[in-house]
């Protein structure tokens, strides 16, 4: 397969011009999990020409029930396994991996040259740190949050909403993993879709 | 004041950090938008809310 197939294939698929602008965007996906694996997983397909993956963790067996990795990846880090993953779905992409905790220090360094983030973190205090720190500190970036998505509730309940000017939050809102009902990997796929969607959206500008 | 699209009277200004106390929000798992503008993490005890202001409070929740 050469790369003109590749482009000519998602061309036919999407048209000349969205894919041309498809191809020209890139995003960040910071947090490698159930949520992040699989909104890279969705953007490499749709043709994103560059991704920055961040994760510091290294894929464990509790990952397997939700997150985007096999067996074989235990015990390795989450950004190479998930970079390896993506070259066998396009490798006609840019990704570009830190392996890195994501502090409210070092986030400026890490997303200054970014313009559509999503934010794919696991605990509250981390997706809270992230949010204020690049809503405070880089304003240009537009954020999408992943908020809500345990359990097997409702499929319906989990939505898209513009909450600020520059910030989307996908999820339901409420369920939270840490009372009682577990990470899913249906409910965690249709958010991780939401977040992957709306990407897709701003990039087209189509809102 | 508007608080997450419902109105609410403010019967007089109240520091930011009073008011989310008061409500049960944890200010570590909170983003807060106070007239179209993100309130600073380490400025919520200096930020003055008055019944005019449109506030907006995000809660998270845990999973990813």
């Amino acid at each position: 397969m050469t790369e003109e197939e590749y482009k000519d294939i998602c061309v036919q698929r999407f048209g000349a011009e969205i894919y041309t602008k498809l191809a020209d965007s890139r995003v960040a996906v910071a947090g490698l999990g159930g949520l992040g694996s699989h909104i890279a997983v969705m953007l490499a397909r749709s043709c994103v020409g560059t991704l920055h993956l961040i994760d510091f963790d290294a894929v464990d067996i509790s990952n397997l029930n939700r997150q985007e990795y096999y067996i074989p990846h235990i015990g390795r880090p989450k950004t190479q396994c998930l970079k390896e993953k993506l070259m066998e779905i396009n490798p006609f992409i840019h990704i570009l991996t830190d392996n890195v905790r994501v502090t409210r220090e070092n986030l400026e360094e890490i997303f200054r040259e970014e313009a559509i983030v999503c934010e794919a973190f696991d605990r509250p205090e981390e997706k809270a740190m992230l949010v204020n720190g690049i809503l405070e500190k880089l304003p240009h970036v537009r954020l999408i949050s992943g908020s809500g998505m345990a359990g097997f509730g409702d499929a319906n309940e989990i939505q898209t909403k513009r909450i600020f000017q520059n910030f989307y939050l996908c999820g339901d809102g409420k369920t939270d993993s840490e009372e009682g009902a577990g990470l899913m990997a249906p409910r965690v796929s249709i958010c991780a879709g939401h977040q992957a969607n709306q990407a897709v959206r701003l990039i087209l500008q189509q809102g | 004041m508007k608080v997450n699209g419902k109105e609410n009277i403010l019967k007089q200004n109240v520091v930011l950090s009073d008011y989310l106390e008061q409500l049960g929000y944890r200010t570590d798992r909170i983003a807060v938008e106070r007239n179209g503008l993100i309130v600073p993490r380490d400025s919520y005890k200096e930020c003055v809310l008055s019944d005019s202001d449109t506030l907006e409070i995000v809660h998270f929740v845990g999973g990813g």
